[in-house]
């Protein structure tokens, strides 16, 4: 139990680092993320630059704050997106069965076959950079999961006394879904929510890495690690700090996931995202 | 599927409105517009070419590639062999790993390896696969200067890209193995093999592993697709000669005949995987063998 205790409060902390950070990036960060200094490029770590300043003299740290910022927008906002949108095919495949349940199925069926991060480079290349498109791109590929799992979920309850129950006593169809299945489905959606958010942004952080993500002038945390690569060998600060953000915000979500999992919903504790510590 | 896959593939060439503009250069003239979309056959209504695709895609026409004028289904050819090379031994290694860690942490619950292990199971979840390549060139090549850090060639080569790969599935598969061995080793039948006198290593891997097999198969059929998907930052940080590093080039060119070929490809790669993962349940379950015939 005591262990349990301490990654959540260690996770919870992160996390709450890194939003603050986000947040308040502009208050917090010693320099201008694009702010450049070319007497001072590649300084190792130091007093002036505690996290040392990339090729063009810019400060590391100043932009591992701004990178967060984009980094949780688009985790939070893609997984925003797709959730609910998922939810609700799930809701209706589930549900209505039949007919409506294969159509939508096979095509959640099709989308799955494709893997995830092919399909948004794929997606992304022809949307064009930008930071909406990410957003857009990661949304149209993270739907599926949750109407796979809602679906699978509506088909257990509808069948449940209190649905027919609330049919006897004259409810429509629309009114059972929200009012008796969508609430008893919530907890497992919230749960892979939660990890689909540390999923979005490492994917967001793999497609700046390949260079297909948000424009260039805004600072994201692959972006850095793609920059910081040439230097492998002379100026190891460029590639560790922001690959160490993306594995310890990921790592910190992930354990809140698992929490989260336990808390809400005991009996999913061998089947989403595996066991606790 | 295949079907369904490639019309969703079609549809992706298509979600920008015109795909023609995605293919010339942003500057260039009208009249090199309209010749393009003639010569590539997008002047026709979408019905004819979605027809056309399907039909050629069908004969294993996928189309020429813009850049190099080869038939994509021949570049694609050259280049599977590497993709399949890399992903099976990433996948071979992530078995060797987490199936002994997992029974192991399972058997010795709650003891320090077990925790050793599941941390670093957790941990392996949550690093992301460029960075941690990064990491591994950063030390073996350069530091070290132990491995080759670009190309294919010798076995030497397929350590680093395959390593970093096979992390994408390790910890999970770690988590899994020792989840379903936790739920068989309480059940009766292995209490009974134990009581039989069996030796503990026949125990596990007799009665227990083959028992906790389906749902390891299972995650391994459902994560290939993410192999193959880490092949494309794999095989890009690596320079390795592959399918993923294919259409990440395609892409940067506009090449989209190629995108659209390998994204098809992969897919059905995916497909196949899927229908061995069913035939392999059959093997793994007799229970299961009059359902599946």
């Amino acid at each position: 139990m005591r262990q349990r205790g301490l990654a959540f409060w260690l996770s919870a902390s992160a996390v709450g680092v890194i939003v603050v950070a986000a947040a308040l990036a502009e208050a917090l960060s010693p320099y201008g993320p694009n702010e450049q200094d070319i007497a001072q490029r590649l300084q190792a770590p130091g007093l002036t630059h505690l996290l040392g300043t990339d090729e063009v003299g810019r400060d590391i740290l100043s932009r591992l704050i701004f990178g967060a910022r984009i980094s949780l927008l688009v985790g939070v906002i893609a997984v925003g997106v797709s959730c609910p949108v998922g939810v609700l095919v799930g809701l209706v495949a589930g549900y209505a069965g039949r007919r409506t349940d294969d159509v939508l199925m096979r095509i959640t069926d099709i989308q799955l076959a494709v893997p995830t991060i092919l399909l948004a480079i794929a997606v992304v290349a022809v949307l064009g950079p930008g930071l909406w498109n990410v957003i857009l791109t990661l949304s149209v590929t993270g739907w599926t999961l949750y109407a796979r799992l809602t679906r699978g979920e509506a088909l257990t309850i509808k069948s449940r006394d209190f649905v027919q129950a609330a049919r006897a006593t004259g409810a429509g169809d629309a009114r059972i879904m929200v009012r008796h299945v969508l609430p008893n489905v919530l907890s497992p959606v919230i749960v892979v929510a939660v990890f689909a958010v540390a999923n979005m942004i490492i994917l967001e952080a793999t497609l700046s890495f390949l260079g297909l993500g948000v424009e260039p002038r805004v600072v994201t945390w692959g972006r850095m690690l793609n920059g910081g690569r040439l230097y492998l060998s002379t100026a190891w600060w460029l590639t560790a700090f922001p690959g160490l953000a993306i594995f310890v915000t990921v790592l910190a979500v992930n354990l809140l996931g698992d929490h989260l999992r336990d808390w809400l919903d005991p009996r999913l504790r061998n089947t989403l995202g595996g066991d606790q510590l | 599927m295949a079907f369904g896959v490639s019309v969703l593939v079609f549809a992706l060439v298509h979600l920008s409105g015109d795909p023609v503009l995605l293919m010339v250069s942003s500057d260039a003239p009208p009249d090199v517009v309209d010749t393009t979309r003639r010569a590539l056959g997008f002047d026709r209504p979408l019905y004819q070419q979605l027809a056309q695709y399907l039909v050629r895609a069908a004969q294993g026409d996928l189309g020429v590639s813009l850049r190099s004028q080869r038939p994509v289904a021949t570049l694609i050819a050259e280049r599977l062999p590497a993709t399949v090379e890399l992903t099976l031994a990433a996948l071979l290694l992530a078995v060797v790993t987490a199936v002994p860690l997992g029974i192991v942490s399972a058997v010795k619950r709650g003891s320090p390896v077990d925790r050793l292990a599941m941390v670093g199971a957790v941990a392996g979840q949550a690093i992301p696969i460029f960075w941690l390549a990064l990491l591994l060139i950063a030390l073996f090549g350069v530091r070290l200067r132990w491995l080759p850090v670009f190309g294919r060639g010798s076995l030497a080569h397929l350590v680093l890209p395959a390593l970093s790969l096979s992390t994408i599935i390790l910890g999970r598969l770690a988590r899994l193995v020792r989840s379903s061995m936790l739920e068989v080793l309480g059940q009766d039948y292995v209490r009974t093999a134990r009581a039989k006198g069996l030796a503990e290593p026949r125990v596990l891997a007799l009665h227990a592993l083959r028992n906790a097999a389906i749902p390891i198969v299972t995650l391994l059929g459902l994560q290939f697709a993410q192999l193959l998907g880490g092949a494309v930052v794999t095989e890009t940080i690596f320079a390795w000669p592959g399918i993923g590093r294919l259409v990440v080039e395609a892409i940067f060119n506009r090449d989209f005949p190629v995108v659209q070929g390998v994204v098809l490809v992969v897919s059905l790669i995916f497909v196949a995987v899927s229908v061995v993962v069913d035939l392999a349940y059959a093997a793994l379950d007799p229970r299961l063998r009059s359902e599946a015939a």
